[in-house]
């Protein structure tokens, strides 16, 4: 039985430039205080467009509508658990996005002068010291716009400081259980990729490493907890490895919801780390981005980071641009500011001890639903897991029905699909990560539907294979969408 | 915690659903090396009240009721209520990447309206789903640019946004990608088309050039892409102001077009979250980097959208894939959405008429110190840029970005912007001051 959702009707809805019609109109400029000009005159008239074809047509009654029927067609955190390993789909507070539009704040222009920007600076610093002292690390760069942007700079800081060393080196090492960003950023800066394998527990194999450790290694580029949501008991060891061949150790910090409060990086011998605050700092993922990357370095690292930097001159804020041995910028300006404001919010509300709390309750609620599923789903790696957990379609498989299918199923029980087919080196993975804003009950209804579908493969792959049954949209045809793209709309 | 919604009791019968004594048992298996054996160095959590006041403190600390003529890639817009409204629902602010195509229609909808209207504005066929910021946008046409042309020089204007060429150094530096520059012309500000072509050769990948450029000035974009295509390169054409495009010719002849959106109601916030664009011609879609939403069908025949052309991405193609970018900024690619539904075909060119007439008048009064045609900001010189810049200040004035810093030529001018937000009592405020550069001096001296 169902018992999270039911269907009600969903508004139809066409795209806008069909719903335009000439003349309609959402918006009004006040009178112009200064003379109308000619625009051929001022602009010349061979700049001067013809208007905009296709561009839509209006009325504000008929923008609300449009984009709040659209908004309906959406899953979302707010409806319910988002149970997707690895990314970390947690709460998002309002107050974070009320804070963020703060007047001083939203309408800060990155080029105010320093006198009149003390309070953005601060908020910044004070981020920035808080990541450091979260992660163990001694300096911290905001700069970076997201994740995969906080791993390009991470990599290019070690390059940079192995080529002041005398030998930036050729080869950065890769657990084969990493995220996809990790190689395609080691390509982008340069590195060559050499995949290293896991043990039969899923964790890094240490003669492995040292075999691959050779002179030519800049780095090893870690996720910890990885991506099966076990802790790397290695990660001393294999630091050790790396330093004694001058290579460094970069931890993508994915997964840092799993130990704030409770190890930190910089403990354990990470040189260089990014976090994603759209992640563990609950910063809403908005359908795919902003996020912010922040990354964090130890002290040999800080030469080397990103321009400008903040720093304190005579009792104020000033913004450092002469630092001779930096990678450069890696974007405008200073970083995502709105989204720092919307993370430092989240720690603030928290506190130290409320952080490790969430960290606690992250990691209680993978446990319990691994308990509750493993007598339905097969667990290829039974190592103890933290805050997610990645079974395998294995014994689903065998009727027919594979991850995927399983998590189709699960929307008609109310619920997004957990992550599917990653990690790499489980085949058929179902990654389930429920974070620490999910009370029990909901825990509860999530475990009872996995369950449910199990027994429904086991009397009627079909329906499963075929599902969902209730969305408003079925199975898409992603296979057309890529063989013959339609990439914008087109008058008929 | 008000974040976290487990009772105690709760906690209790989970924990003993687990098997285990306390929580603490839950890291039992980590190495004791690694634990932390000490509460976190941070102050208690605070209440939502706590929270706000801390930030409102902070707000306080900026600039508030100043006058303001700053644009140089980040301009101050009028942001209509409908935009907020509709990005503060859960639905979109809540949801993620939308890889379930069958409940993410919502935001796979808006992004195929998104990529219409960028292709419409742009003239380009094609359009991604939006990049970091316009900044970030120029390298990966950089590096597309070098997948289509096989070549592995760039060739930038100096007229580009000095930030954003600096962002293009950063990445190029290990691509293997000398990245080079061509000049302005000291009278008109507009791109030294003998300068590009003097330093063109056949190993060029890509020109990069902006309009309105830095200065303000629109540029000769015709003119570099027929210098860039007779040398077998692409051109890239980058804007920062993107109002503009609502009265200005679309960059005809360019290949790829790089650009930031900040114009389109999101804040200037500090300088992000913002969002970039990527557009091109439809024979180069596959060396594209970024999201793409395609339009295709589900089982019941319905028109739906869903990614597409993932095959280039790094979670399918990882090293090999054609840039490391993972996410879009697809909730500030949505505000730029409805900002553009809102203007419309007449309001956005009503609005970039209204900018025209707002920076001219200011032009009329201050001179601008480049010949060029331009839309909403210009360059004046104005001696030492610095000084006027503080005696403004006493009148909550900030007035103009001084150029020095990028351009050691320009020492002694300043570039600024009106907008439709620029009201002519503060453009006339600012002209007296200009004007009366001995009071300036003696404020300075005060």
């Amino acid at each position: 039985m169902i018992r999270k959702v039911r269907s009600h009707p969903s508004q139809n809805e066409a795209l806008l430039f069909e719903r335009s019609s000439p003349g309609k109109r959402a918006w009004q400029l006040p009178e112009l205080d200064v003379p109308a000009v000619d625009a051929a005159e001022a602009l010349g008239a061979a700049n001067v467009r013809a208007e905009i074809p296709g561009f839509p047509e209006v009325s504000e009654v008929e923008a609300i509508r449009h984009f709040t029927r659209l908004s309906t067609w959406n899953y979302a955190i707010d409806y319910g658990m988002y149970p997707l390993g690895s990314c970390t789909m947690k709460y998002n507070p309002r107050i974070n996005e009320l804070v963020a539009r703060i007047e001083g704040l939203a309408w800060a222009h990155p080029y105010q002068p320093e006198s009149l920007a003390q309070g953005a600076m601060e908020v910044m610093a004070r981020l920035e010291a808080a990541l450091a002292e979260i992660t163990g690390m001694d300096a911290v760069t905001l700069q970076p716009s997201a994740g995969a942007q906080g791993e390009l700079t991470g990599i290019l800081l070690i390059r940079a400081l192995l080529e002041h060393r005398g030998n930036p080196r050729r080869k950065i090492l890769i657990p084969d259980s990493a995220h996809g960003t990790n190689p395609a950023t080691a390509a982008i800066a340069g590195y060559v990729v050499e995949n290293v394998k896991s043990t039969d527990t899923g964790v890094l194999d240490l003669e492995a490493l040292a075999r691959a450790a050779d002179p030519d290694v800049a780095a090893l580029m870690v996720t910890n907890p990885n991506t099966l949501g076990v802790f790397e008991e290695n990660i001393v060891q294999a630091a050790e490895i790396l330093h004694a061949k001058g290579a460094m150790l970069y931890m993508d910090g994915a997964n840092m919801n799993a130990l704030v409060g409770i190890a930190r990086p910089g403990d354990f011998g990470v040189d260089v780390m990014h976090l994603n605050l759209h992640k563990t700092f609950s910063t809403p993922h908005g359908g795919g981005g902003p996020g912010a990357g922040p990354v964090a370095v130890k002290k040999a690292l800080e030469p080397f980071l990103p321009t400008p930097r903040l720093k304190r001159v005579r009792g104020k804020w000033a913004w450092d641009f002469k630092r001779k041995r930096s990678i450069g910028r890696v974007r405008a300006f200073y970083g995502n500011f709105g989204v720092l404001v919307r993370a430092l919010a989240y720690i603030l509300a928290h506190g130290g001890p409320g952080l490790r709390n969430a960290t606690v309750d992250a990691v209680l609620n993978a446990v319990y639903i691994r308990k509750q599923l493993e007598p339905y789903f097969d667990l290829p790696y039974p190592a103890p897991n933290m805050h997610e957990v990645v079974f395998s379609d294995e014994r689903q498989a065998k009727l027919g029905v594979r991850t995927g299918d399983l998590a189709k199923r699960l929307i008609d029980y109310g619920f997004h699909p957990y992550t599917v087919s990653f990690p790499l080196i489980v085949h058929g993975a179902l990654m389930i990560e429920p974070t620490e804003t999910e009370g029990k009950l909901e825990i509860d209804q999530f475990i009872e539907a996995m369950i449910s579908i199990a027994k429904e493969v086991e009397t009627d792959p079909e329906m499963v294979k075929s599902a969902p049954h209730s969305t408003r949209t079925s199975r898409v045809d992603e296979v057309a969408a890529a063989r013959k793209p339609v990439l914008r709309w087109k008058p008929a | 915690m008000r974040y976290l919604p487990k009772s105690d009791s709760e906690r209790r019968q989970m924990l003993d659903a687990c098997g285990v004594e306390s929580a603490e048992d839950l890291f039992a298996h980590l190495p004791e090396a690694v634990r932390l054996r000490r509460p976190l160095d941070l102050a208690p959590g605070i209440s939502e009240y706590e929270i706000v006041d801390y930030f409102r403190e902070r707000a306080a600390e900026n600039a508030n009721g100043y006058a303001s003529f700053l644009g140089a890639g980040v301009y101050r817009h009028y942001r209509p209520v409908l935009v907020d409204t509709v990005v503060s629902r859960g639905e979109f602010l809540t949801s993620y990447t939308p890889y379930q195509a069958e409940i993410s229609q919502g935001t796979l909808t808006t992004i195929f309206e998104f990529q219409t209207m960028i292709c419409q504005l742009t003239g380009m066929d094609v359009a991604n789903a939006s990049m970091y910021d316009g900044s970030t946008a120029v390298p990966e046409a950089a590096m597309m640019a070098a997948r289509v042309t096989g070549r592995h020089r760039a060739l930038a204007a100096r007229s580009v946004h000095p930030e954003y060429r600096e962002v293009l150094r950063t990445y190029a530096l290990h691509q293997g990608m000398p990245v080079e520059e061509f000049g302005y012309l000291p009278d008109s500000g507009a791109i030294n088309l003998e300068d590009l072509e003097r330093k063109i050769d056949d190993r060029t990948a890509a020109v990069i050039v902006q309009s309105p450029n830095f200065f303000g000035v629109i540029d000769q974009v015709k003119a570099a892409a027929e210098i860039a295509h007779r040398h077998g390169a692409l051109l890239i054409v980058v804007f920062t102001e993107a109002v503009s495009l609502g009265i200005l010719e679309p960059p005809a002849g360019a290949d790829i077009v790089a650009g930031e959106l900040q114009s389109f109601a999101i804040s200037p916030s500090y300088g992000g979250p913002y969002a970039g664009i990527l557009a091109t011609r439809e024979k180069f879609v596959r060396q594209m980097p970024g999201r793409l939403v395609g339009q295709t069908v589900d089982t019941h025949g319905n028109r739906a959208f869903c990614l597409t052309l993932s095959t280039r991405e790094q979670h399918i193609r990882r090293e090999k894939a054609t840039s490391n970018i993972c996410t879009n900024q697809a909730l500030i690619a949505l505000m730029a959405t409805v900002f553009m539904t809102v203007y419309g075909k007449a309001g956005l060119r009503e609005l970039a008429l209204q900018n025209t007439a707002k920076a001219h008048y200011l032009a009329g009064k201050l001179t601008p110190a480049f010949s060029g045609k331009f839309f909403n900001e210009f360059v004046v010189r104005c001696g030492n840029p610095e000084a006027v810049n503080k005696a403004l200040l006493k009148k909550k004035i900030v007035g103009g970005l001084p150029l020095g810093r990028f351009y050691p030529e320009l020492a002694d001018s300043m570039l600024v912007c009106a907008t439709e937000m620029t009201r002519r009592a503060e453009m006339d405020a600012l002209d007296q001051a200009l004007r009366a550069p001995a009071a300036v001096e003696r404020e300075e001296l005060a």
